[in-house]
């Protein structure tokens, strides 16, 4: 009878649930997707689970839905980069102990034929300006992460307010922004670690880049357990502690990708 | 052909392989489903019963209002059981949110309209006379019912299968309300946005191919059930 296999069915599966689900203390993290994405926690979070154990579940998003995560109390640690809003977050009371973890760069990409004239600028800002002055097409980000947070402090910088048939906002991770960009022949810009992922499928070329102003530094920041009770703040402490321990420092710099160091460690 | 013949190879080593990442999200993605189907169903044949067999004031309304609840946009249930399931909302204290439970409830809500409008469609195609033989024959309401619903199996058996193709294909739920957290809310479909987010397109269209195969699997046992 057809009732009866259902039944079964769902009895078994409900007791499939119920003995996974719980298995070791779980921590959750909210970070941007270029730590997930490259594969770099792949390699810092197995030790940290090993001794501890317990399972870091990681949320992948941009850094202002991390940050919104942390708010609403959703996770228990939130690593980004953006550090006015990282510091805006911990002011605010949203969250406790933030700490330096690492940085990388980011740079600024073109078409082969550089249309803004723009190639080997040691300054992002006059690169920028030149962009908007040659009315070359500019993809940008558009959705709120750490990247286009950036990207619009330049512009800030710059004195310039990007808008027109040549600025184009995807609303699209960088993976996406960055093919986007190959496609209609526009400069965009990209943190190093996606854009080595990307270099050989990309006609894009890094057209600027090691200005002060493209650095990005990550830090990390656990939700102030006074304000949600039910944040792990033990174990997120002790994850604080193992991410800025000689050991996690040795595998960040020691993370390679395409044969590149994607992240530096800040001493 | 180089893109699709080397997507084709990666898919093949990953299937052969067996990888632990590709076995995990292959099982997130069954388990959620599969579990959401269930519960579907639970709830979408008896609403699919009682309105191809009950005429009411304001039965109209609800018909509408079921078919416009297939095309309910899956971001949408995801926006939806987001603001009900995070700490903030009503039943944040759960800790639901980010966990396969939360990916269950909203795939769960995506199927049941589906379940339900396809078994009031194989209700009101059926022959209405079953329901007063039975009768006749001294069957209690809930008997005929039950005999209905033996005389349309394949009906609702095709309801089943469209709402789990609905639930196993989806992406915005599983992404909203899973977070896609490796080996544990990642599943086929958040695998391959993600996937093609890194610019790994060979090993996202092979995640594609496998997802297909999955359901080709499912629905060729589906179909042995059927049969017997």
């Amino acid at each position: 009878m057809l009732n009866l296999q259902k039944l079964l069915i769902v009895i078994s599966l409900l007791l499939l649930l119920t003995s996974t689900g719980f298995a070791a203390e779980h921590l959750r993290l909210a970070t941007t997707t270029s730590t997930e994405n490259s594969g770099l926690l792949a390699e810092l979070l197995p030790p940290f689970e090993m001794v501890n154990d317990c399972k870091v579940d990681v949320i992948a998003v941009g850094t202002g839905k991390a940050i919104k995560l942390g708010e609403t109390g959703d996770v228990d640690v939130i690593m980004v980069h953006a550090r006015n809003k990282e510091d805006m977050f911990v002011n605010a009371g949203y969250g406790v102990d933030r700490r330096d973890v690492m940085y990388n760069d980011f740079v600024i990409l073109g078409p082969a034929n550089d249309p803004a004239g723009i190639k080997g600028s040691k300054s992002a800002t006059k690169a920028l300006a030149r962009i908007a002055v040659s009315n070359s097409t500019f993809v940008s980000r558009g959705d709120d992460s750490g990247t286009h947070s950036r990207e619009k402090q330049l512009w800030q910088k710059a004195g310039i307010t990007p808008a027109g048939d040549w600025y184009l906002e995807a609303g699209r991770g960088m993976g996406e922004v960055i093919v986007m960009a190959g496609e209609r022949q526009g400069y965009t810009m990209s943190d190093r670690g996606t854009y080595i992922a990307y270099s050989e499928k990309t006609p894009l070329k890094v057209v600027v880049e090691g200005d002060e102003g493209l650095f990005n530094p990550y830090g990390v920041i656990i939700v102030n357990p006074s304000r949600h009770k039910h944040v792990n703040f033990e174990l997120a402490k002790k994850f604080l502690d193992y991410l800025t321990s000689h050991q996690a420092k040795e595998l960040i710099t020691g993370f390679r990708k395409n044969g590149k160091q994607l992240f530096y460690v800040t001493e | 052909m180089g893109y699709l013949g080397d997507s084709l190879l990666t898919a093949f080593e990953l299937i052969l392989n067996f990888d632990r990442d590709v076995r995990m999200t292959a099982w997130v993605s069954l388990y959620t489903s599969s579990c959401a189907i269930v519960i579907a169903a639970l709830l979408g044949v008896p609403i699919g019963l009682w309105l191809g067999l009950n005429r009411f004031r304001g039965r109209q309304l609800l018909l509408a209002l079921l078919n416009t609840l297939m095309a309910l946009p899956t971001v949408v249930v995801g926006l939806l059981l987001f603001g009900l399931l995070s700490r903030q909302g009503p039943l944040g204290p759960l800790g639901l949110l980010f966990t396969p439970l939360a990916m269950i409830i909203g795939q769960t809500v995506l199927a049941t309209p589906i379940v339900a409008n396809l078994v009031l469609a194989a209700v009101t195609g059926a022959d209405q006379r079953i329901i007063d033989t039975a009768l006749t024959l001294g069957a209690s309401r809930l008997q005929a019912a039950i005999q209905l619903l033996r005389e349309i199996r394949f009906g609702v058996m095709a309801a089943v299968i469209a709402g789990f193709g609905r639930v196993i294909a989806e992406v915005g739920v599983a992404m909203m309300l899973g977070g896609n957290i490796r080996n544990s809310t990642r599943t086929m479909t958040t695998a391959i946005a993600l996937e093609t987010s890194k610019g790994e397109f060979a090993f996202g269209l092979a995640l594609g191919i496998l997802l297909l195969s999955i359901a080709l699997l499912v629905n060729l046992f589906l179909n042995v059930l059927q049969q017997r």
